[in-house]
């Protein structure tokens, strides 16, 4: 089980990203984490991939406090970082270092050809599209076969073609071995047809501001009745998490802050 | 999935359509780069063998050809240009290896380049003949005090190369091996050298061809041997052809290292070479 025990953080300039965020997830839990930009969303996700850590509170892993990056967690980031002088089969086996050879290269095989790409193997990044990098960055982040997986807005890069189609890849994908997923979104349709949970984040300083549980069976269909209903919940509480009046007695300082820049 | 296939095909398309004529271009361009030297160099050989003028101060290309055959065949050739090679070598491995040294640590550490760099960057500013007599004062008119001089010349390109590159590796790169829990050892074989390789490379090339710029220095200064010398030698006895010759020496020698490291570097910087497909 992930828990996040009133996570904060201050960044050294002063800038005050994330006040008290408390949750916990469940293993093979998906909880999606949407809200407006720069209500500290990748702040989060980087405390708890031990990137980053928290200036207050803790994480912990199965009881284990993490303060550094843990072999139990893996990292997605919006873009997807391949190292461009690896082939792509050393990119996914970039984790996997430490293990002999035949199996490095058997679980490598083993993962591309599950994210479609068993051809792409002797390939250079600069010789992929956007979404089969993308799905690269998957491959090497699973390869080890993390306990938690985070996600940072993977997709919001990509054509809205290759990011539905990533969207239930990764679905198929986290079947396998049902790790605990957890993924930052600023797209609300992404958080309903991945998450178990959707949190809706509130700015200035970054916390949970609401909590929509996503009861829908899988696969999900983003034109089903069911599937705008969540939707209209989601997007009126995002409304209210950017409403300055929603916010609470114990941020009139910081709502001041705010309003004198209206000025 | 289908639907993706498409658009990926459709976007291909006009990326190939713009690629073959670039093709045919990269054939023509060495070639009409010839034109002008070539056409220059007959003209100059017709109107000396015509007689209009005598080509005594410029000889026409066939003379400087086997001035250049001659200088071989006594083996002078040979014997200056290894002289001339060797002070080369020395000057760059010792240039390079202190600047890789002092690159290194300044690139990595921020403490390290405050501390050293603004010295380097003022010692930078003098133009580095000027060196030169210091040089002879402190380490004679032999060896040494070239071998110093071409060890500078190199230093400052690698030097100002490799410290850049290792402050503007991607640190989102850096990041991945972070995620991925690698050691400080690791991080640096892993990420650092092969994101820095490029720019290092690159660097160790202009490093040499200031190399040979200060090895031509060193030896006009005062040499008894060496392509410089040859320089030297023709001036004084009026054999511009002999001139002609050792700068075609130093032309095909300075081209032929730089051409050695580039092959050497090649297999590391593949990836570098690939062009986008999508
Ligand atoms: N390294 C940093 N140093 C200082 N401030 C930062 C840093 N990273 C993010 N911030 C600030 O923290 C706040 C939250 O940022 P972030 O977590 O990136 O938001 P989000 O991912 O939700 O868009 C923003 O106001 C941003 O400017
Ligand atoms: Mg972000």
């Amino acid at each position: 089980m992930l828990v996040l025990d009133r996570i904060g953080k201050t960044y050294p300039n002063g800038v005050h990203a994330l006040g008290g965020v408390s949750l916990e997830v469940e293993l093979g839990e998906i909880v999606a984490v949407i809200g407006g930009s720069g209500c500290g969303k990748s702040t989060l996700l980087r405390a708890i991939a031990g990137l980053d850590p928290a200036s207050e509170g803790a994480v912990f892993l199965d009881g284990e406090r993490i303060g550094a990056p843990h072999e139990k967690i893996g990292v997605i980031f919006q873009e997807p970082r391949l190292l461009p002088w690896l082939k792509v089969a050393d990119n996914v086996g970039f984790g996997l270092g430490d293990r002999p050879k035949p199996e490095r290269a058997e679980r490598v095989a083993a993962a591309l050809k599950r994210v479609g790409l068993a051809d792409k193997a002797g390939m250079w990044p600069r010789e992929l599209s956007g979404g089969q990098a993308q799905r690269v960055a998957i491959a090497r982040a699973l390869v080890p076969r993390p306990e938690v997986l985070l996600l940072d807005e993977p997709f919001s890069a990509l054509d809205a073609f290759t990011r539905t189609d990533l969207q239930d890849h990764l679905l198929d994908l986290w079947a396998d071995a049902k790790p605990t997923l957890m993924l930052v979104t600023h797209d609300v349709d992404e958080a309903i047809v991945l998450a178990d949970r959707i949190m809706v984040m509130r700015l200035r300083p970054g916390r949970i501001f609401d909590e929509i549980a996503v009861d829908l069976p899988r696969p999900r269909d983003r034109q089903s009745a069911a599937f705008d209903f969540v939707k209209r919940r989601v997007l009126a509480a995002l409304d209210r998490s950017l409403d300055r009046a929603a916010i609470g007695a114990e941020d009139e300082q910081k709502a001041e802050a705010g309003a004198a820049m209206w000025w | 999935m289908s639907v993706v296939a498409m658009t990926i095909a459709a976007q291909r398309s006009p990326a190939q359509e713009r690629s073959a004529p670039s093709r045919r271009t990269r054939l023509i361009r060495p070639a009409l780069g010839l034109i002008v030297p070539v056409t220059l160099a007959l003209a100059w050989e017709i109107i000396v063998r015509l007689g209009w003028t005598s080509g005594r101060l410029a000889p026409p290309p066939s003379v400087i050809f086997w001035t250049f055959v001659d200088l071989a065949r006594t083996g002078e050739l040979q014997r200056d240009t290894l002289v001339t090679l060797s002070r080369v070598a020395a000057g760059f491995a010792i240039g390079a290896v202190v600047a890789t040294i002092v690159g290194a640590v300044t690139g990595y550490s921020t403490t390290l380049r405050r501390l050293l760099d603004p010295s380097l960057q003022a010692l930078r500013a003098v133009p580095s003949i000027a060196w030169v007599p210091l040089f002879i004062l402190w380490l004679g008119i032999f060896e040494a005090s070239k071998v110093t001089l071409i060890a500078v010349g190199v230093f400052f390109p690698v030097y100002l190369g490799l410290m850049g590159a290792i402050q503007s590796v991607d640190r989102k790169l850096v990041e991945v091996g972070r995620a991925f829990r690698l050691s400080d050892f690791a991080m640096v074989r892993r990420i650092l050298l092969p994101a820095v390789l490029p720019a290092y490379v690159i660097s160790l090339r202009s490093g040499l061809g200031l190399g040979w710029m200060f090895v031509v220095a060193a030896e006009l200064m005062g040499a008894s041997e060496g392509l410089g010398y040859l320089l030297i030698d023709g001036q004084q006895l009026g054999k511009p052809a002999e001139i002609v010759a050792a700068i075609v020496a130093f032309a095909i020698v300075g081209k032929a290292t730089d051409w050695l490291i580039a092959l050497a570097a090649a297999p590391f910087l593949r990836w570098e070479d690939v062009v986008r497909h999508d």
